[in-house]
């Protein structure tokens, strides 16, 4: 185990979050109590795909036992104004519907009421009358349309339509030997956590002022979007967030809309209103990621060199253009390339609204849908000229000593060695027995494949790079944005004990821990004499735009952002200590909960007295070394904004993953068993190795639903099929295998720990790994997710006669 | 995601549930286990005046052997019959097939009967009735019967039970000398209603296959002493006449396949036990 | 017994954690709700509400139950345990908590109650459980955040601490 600093990062400590956890005593938003008199609400959803409403009819339901109010369209609509969109374009996004429903489960109506059982029977009292419209689903229907069109202001159903140009990719796929393409469909799932969506809301008539609790986790830029909405300045919209989260892997961005629509029904009510989502309205209608129909073409030498790319991408964001979309989109806009060194790209990018539930957050963020095509194509450039697929991927790896290396389409990949890596993983990972297996397999008669799959792993997303859907001359106009401000604060106490706030709004993953052990590196102290608090409250906080907890930028981002304040409070406090112990300020050192001078440990001061020193005797303190509480904000400059060509380095830091897997199918029920799977993982400095472990095995374990198991279907008319956890499958105990990790290390020369993200990673890598192996166990060109083992039965079933 | 209001009855003697089933006949719903019933509920998809629990009426437990039969009371829990000792001596079948009910915490509070009552077409519980030839022992204030799993069974989530009756019990034909069963079943995950499950049983005469997650209900069908193709051609018969559909996790021409590879595969492995 | 009607609260009373309860409950309460919204033990969560996810696994006599899936009248008179109940004294963890504590066998928690409800139970009566039936018990359980290779490792840890533990008794 690597250790750096004092020696408790790299350490795998137990996590100061867990003992609550583990006895019932955490403080998750249900938990907690609530004003006397809050209400509880329920929402009427659409059975619908499409529809006008011709009427509502909420009579009954406003005099129905314990009812304090009804909400409709109507009455947000009058206190509120639209959210926010993305693109430019003549489209409204309320966060209930307004005269027309666009997918089965948009509300329809809030009820609120003294319990929810009695808020559930007054639903039941609400008349609605529709006028079915017909359904766009499918996104090529959607495209297609010239007559029905899910927003009025649009004369289409595509919100936008931008292409890009990087190099000279006309002129390169003219030149090349080859050009080889795959054609995608990328399915829809959601990383689905335990806990769902949970909001208490309360408004202040005198001070006009609301004040939310929600289990809300970022990015942060969405409270500038709900204060607009609700017309209220910043300062009256005050967003908390509970001390614990049951998970959110993104989706819990998605509970914006919910917190716009509880404050307004706390307005109405004139009381405390409390919304906690049920698991049905969570499957139907909380977020999905995105579908997406995606065609790569590339340019290809007889030797397996890409020379250029060119992507056709249509991102379906389902019914509404929900903020930050459409940035699943362009989220990976800065590695289209990947891990290679392809120098000319052609890439056209449409958004288009279906009736379907609207897009957000999830683990990966249009890494899966990216990654999905590119190596879906590298497995057939190899299988096209013939060719070992690791000698293909190999050949187009960035160079080693290329770092940080500019793409072609503007990310800066901050560090590695994908050679090494790679070199490691086959060597370390067991790529030669599995191959062994394989051939072995085959003699036997079985169905056996073996898939690869490279890929870089964005984090720490620049704020600006969504408005790379913007022309350059639009950015002009509306300016820049860019960046990425993390923020950390600490404090020191009259006792002397160091407590420290992060505004990263964690939802599980021990964020509490890994800051209490970079501050105990940086001040000498052990992390249990560190307290961090991660509850957010954004009237009391430091916080800005990308707070949060997304684009897996704890480790890199607020990790550094705490460090910089630690050292910024050891600056400090070295020069009261060089003041006291007469020494200069160079000399002296902090450890084991001392501050002394090297290599005189007689002369040392214990840390909690000096630290008190500026509560009880400021006047003793040097000048401008007063060490109460030092609030650091940190964004990095290599986070610019989108250029006049274009250029966006959407991600600040990019890991690197180079994932095999062998895998085989049952020729009777088209089952998939994976056999074994290595995932090799370069996510710079590490941190805590249990807690990436425990990232690397989490992302994998949704990486697998997501290939096999998990899928949002709809039908034909609209209709959600996927409406519980007895449709919508999860991967258990029974399902997921153990993978096996492998690392290697290097720092990032971006962040101030060297470390990246690496929660994500495996959810872009994995899907297409298993697709690959199974491409290659059953010869298939082509194959979409999930690979249900109905799907994949219609390769191995013989064709049946009609009896 | 809350249940309706409704009247709740805990029965201590099977008189009081049948009185409650008598005077409010299809608006009472027999409670026991609840693993099924108790989110149809919170989904409002089950909206009874009033639930008779009858977990807590003394003389509906047990597992008594019978001459020819295993009887199984109405408060029976799935765990409790498959921890039985004498289970896999009695009645192989069940041995095989009721660790693919659910998972462990749902047997805990899920019951035998419980399970036939719904008659999922996917259950395991329901799939051995039929395959082995099993009753179901119906009692109202009225008087009881015995129906056979074929006749009780009836249609899609549907039997023949009357809205004044509660499952007393249910009987599985205990094995005899030189019986033999199989049972195969896949599912999409561990634990998962079957796609398609098979059950099968040979004796002397011959065996009989009986399929789950096809057809609306368990069904049965013998086939004799056949085998080689011509037992390939029967199953194939088999596997259209149970007139499967397509659903989101598979297909018909999916689960027609199955019916002829895991049917084919369980009565020969039926018919090897027999050895 | 006599009928309990639907609109009113009626008394239900059973054993928690060793202590008698009591609180007031339509017949259509879930236990999951009257477990943390009347007798406030907030341990035991809710995570779908159709008995799938396994976060609301309590302990009913002796044996693993949903929450969600059991009403609050049907547990009148029975004897409960919840996550609440688990820990030795409070500022100590049981084998099985500690043991999760050690392997990082839980991220958010929110689904960690119920497991350690379903393997507490599980383990008093299989000392020496195979990784196998483990995997197979734990089925019945969705977790989000692990990919369940820790949950397997705390829960084999602790089966081979307690086995110790008896040992030297």
């Amino acid at each position: 185990m690597t250790a750096s600093g004092g020696g408790w990062l790299g350490q795998s400590i137990e996590r100061v979050e867990d003992a609550n956890l583990l006895t019932g005593r955490g403080r998750y938003i249900d938990d907690l109590a609530v004003r006397t008199g809050t209400l509880h609400a329920a929402i009427l959803r659409s059975p619908h795909a499409h529809a006008r409403i011709r009427s509502i009819d909420v009579a009954a339901a406003r005099t129905a036992p314990g009812v304090g109010a009804v909400l409709t369209g109507a009455e947000v609509t009058a206190l509120s104004s639209s959210l926010a969109v993305g693109v430019r374009a003549p489209i409204q996004s309320w966060p209930i519907a307004v005269d027309r429903v666009r997918y089965v489960g948009e509300p329809i109506a809030v009820v609120v009421a003294t319990d929810r059982y009695l808020a559930e029977d007054a639903l039941e009292l609400i008349e609605v009358e529709y006028e079915p419209l017909p359904a766009l689903v499918d996104p090529r229907d959607a495209l297609a349309s010239t007559e029905l069109f899910l927003h009025d202001g649009l004369k289409s159903n595509v919100a936008s339509d931008r292409s890009f140009r990087y190099g000279d990719p006309e002129a390169a796929f003219a030149k090349a030997a080859r050009k080889i393409s795959v054609s995608i469909h990328y399915p829809r799932n959601s990383c689905t956590p335990i806990e769902t969506y949970g909001v208490v809301a309360e408004y202040d008539a005198n001070e006009d002022a609301y004040d939310v609790l929600a289990n809300f986790m970022g990015p942060f830029t969405m409270h500038p979007v709900m204060a607009r909405s609700l017309k209220v300045p910043g300062n009256r919209f005050r967003l908390r967030t509970p001390p614990d989260s049951g998970g959110s892997f993104g989706v819990k961005q998605g509970v914006f809309p919910y917190i716009v629509l509880m404050a307004l029904a706390a307005r109405v009510a004139g009381k405390p209103v409390k919304w906690v989502e049920d698991r049905l309205e969570h499957l139907a209608a909380s977020v999905s990621a995105t579908n997406r129909m995606t065609t790569l073409d590339a340019a290809v030498e007889s030797d397996g060199r890409v020379v250029a790319l060119a992507w056709d991408q249509v991102e379906d964001v389902g019914a509404h253009i929900r903020a930050p979309e459409p940035a699943t989109l362009y989220r990976m806009q800065g590695n289209l390339t990947g891990a290679y060194a392809i120098r000319h790209v052609a890439v056209r990018n449409r958004v288009v609204l279906t009736n379907k539930t609207p897009t957000g957050l999830n683990r990966g963020f249009g890494g899966p849908q990216v990654y999905y095509a590119l190596e879906r194509l590298m497995q057939r450039v190899a299988v096209e000229l013939n060719l070992d697929p690791l000698e293909v991927i190999r050949r187009n790896l960035v160079p080693a000593g290329a770092f940080p290396y500019r793409t072609a389409t503007g990310g800066l990949l901050d560090s590695g060695n994908y050679q090494q890596a790679v070199d490691t993983a086959v060597q370390d990972g067991g790529l030669a027995e599995l191959q062994a297996r394989r051939d072995q397999a085959r003699a036997e008669g079985r169905l056996y494949g073996i898939g690869l799959t490279a890929a870089v792993e964005p984090s720490v997303s620049n704020m600006g790079y969504v408005t790379a859907v913007l022309t350059p001359e639009e950015r002009r106009k509306a300016g820049p944005k860019n960046g990425a401000q993390a923020t950390a604060t600490i404090a020191v106490d009259p006792s002397g004990s160091v407590t420290v706030h992060i505004a990263s709004a964690p939802q599980g993953q021990g964020h509490r821990t890994v800051a209490a052990q970079i501050v105990a590196d940086a001040l000498g102290l052990k992390p249990s004499d560190v307290r961090v608090v991660t509850d957010l409250d954004t009237a009391r906080d430091a916080w800005s735009i990308a707070s949060g907890n997304y684009s897996s930028r704890f480790a890199a981002a607020v990790g550094g952002a705490v460090h910089l304040a630690a050292m910024q409070i050891k600056g400090k406090l070295a020069r009261g200590a060089a003041a006291q112990l007469n020494v200069p300020t160079d000399e002296i050192e902090f450890a084991n909960g001392k501050i002394g001078a090297k290599g005189n440990p007689d002369n040392a001061i214990a840390f909690g007295r000096l630290a008190a020193a500026s509560h009880w005797s400021p006047g003793v303190v040097p000048d401008g070394a007063q060490a109460l509480r030092e609030t650091v904000f940190w964004s990095p400059p290599q986070l610019e904004a989108p250029g006049d060509l274009d250029e966006t380095n959407s991600s600040l830091c990019h890991g690197f993953i180079f994932d095999f897997c062998g895998v085989e199918v049952d020729r009777v029920t088209g089952a998939l068993r994976i056999d074994k799977y290595v995932t090799m993982h370069d996510c710079g400095t590490i941190l805590h190795p249990g807690m990436v472990a425990g990232q690397v095995t989490g992302g994998f374990a949704h990486a697998l639903g997501a290939a096999v198991y998990e899928e949002f279907a709809y039908a034909p008319d609209g209709a959600f099929l996927s409406g519980t956890f007895a449709d919508y499958l999860l991967p258990t105990t029974m399902e997921v295998p153990a993978p096996v990790i492998l690392h290697m290390e290097s720092p990032s020369p971006f962040t101030p720990l060297g470390a990246k993200g690496v929660g994500e990673g495996n959810c872009m890598s994995t899907p297409v790994c298993i697709a690959n192996a199974v491409a290659d166990a059953l010869g298939l060109d082509a194959i979409d997710l999930p690979l249900t083992p109905g799907k994949l039965a219609q390769f191995t079933h013989p064709k049946e006669q009609e009896s | 995601m809350k249940p309706a209001r409704f009247d709740y009855v805990r029965a201590e003697t099977l008189a009081e549930a049948h009185a409650v089933l008598a005077s409010e006949g299809g608006d009472a719903i027999v409670i026991a286990g609840g693993q099924s019933l108790v989110p149809l509920l919170s989904m409002r998809m089950a909206r009874p005046g009033v639930l008779v629990d009858i977990m807590h009426v003394a003389d509906l437990g047990g597992i008594v052997i019978k001459d020819d039969a295993i009887r199984v009371g109405a408060t029976v829990r799935q765990a409790q019959l498959l921890a039985w000792p004498e289970l896999a001596a009695h009645q192989p079948l069940l041995a095989l097939a009721l660790p693919f009910i659910g998972h462990a915490q749902t047997r805990a509070r899920g019951t035998v009967c419980g399970s036939a009552a719904l008659a999922d077409p996917s259950a395991e519980i329901p799939l051995a009735l039929v395959a082995l030839g099993g009753e179901i022992e119906l009692s109202a204030a009225a008087g009881k019967r015995q129906l056979a799993a074929k006749e009780f069974f009836n249609g899609l989530m549907s039997t023949s039970r009357n809205d004044d009756e509660l499952i007393e019990a249910v009987h599985f034909p205990r094995t005899r000398p030189g019986d033999g069963y199989a049972f195969i079943e896949f599912a999409r995950r561990h634990g998962d209603f079957a796609i398609v499950a098979c059950a099968a049983m040979a004796d002397a005469q011959g065996v009989r296959l009986a399929v789950g997650g096809v057809a609306d209900f368990p069904t049965a069908r013998d086939f004799g002493p056949l085998d080689g193709a011509a037992l390939d051609e029967a199953i194939e018969d088999f596997a259209f006449d149970l007139e499967a559909r397509d659903d989101l996790h598979a297909n018909a021409a999916y689960r027609r396949e199955l019916v002829r590879q895991l049917g084919r595969k369980t009565i020969d492995e039926a018919r090897r036990c027999r050895v | 017994m006599p009928r309990l009607t639907a609109d009113r609260h009626h008394r239900v009373r059973f054993t928690l954690n060793g202590r008698p309860v009591e609180g007031d409950a339509e017949p259509r309460m879930l236990l999951t709700d009257f477990l943390r919204h009347v007798l406030g033990q907030t341990g035991t969560h809710v995570g779908c509400e159709h008995g799938v996810c396994g976060a609301c696994t309590v302990e009913i006599d002796g044996a693993p139950a949903r929450a969600c899936l059991m009403l609050a009248v049907q547990a009148d008179g029975m004897t409960l345990r919840t996550v609440e109940g688990l820990a030795p004294e409070p500022g100590r963890l049981s084998v099985l908590q500690d043991a999760f504590r050690r392997h990082h066998a839980l991220q958010c928690g929110f689904c960690t109650p119920g497991i350690l409800m379903s393997l507490d139970i599980y383990l008093r009566g299989h000392a020496s459980p195979t990784e196998a039936e483990v995997r197979d018990f734990l089925s019945g359980h969705l977790c989000r955040c692990t990919g369940y290779v820790p949950v397997v490792a705390a829960a084999l840890d602790a089966a081979a601490k307690l086995r110790e533990a008896a040992g030297d008794a």
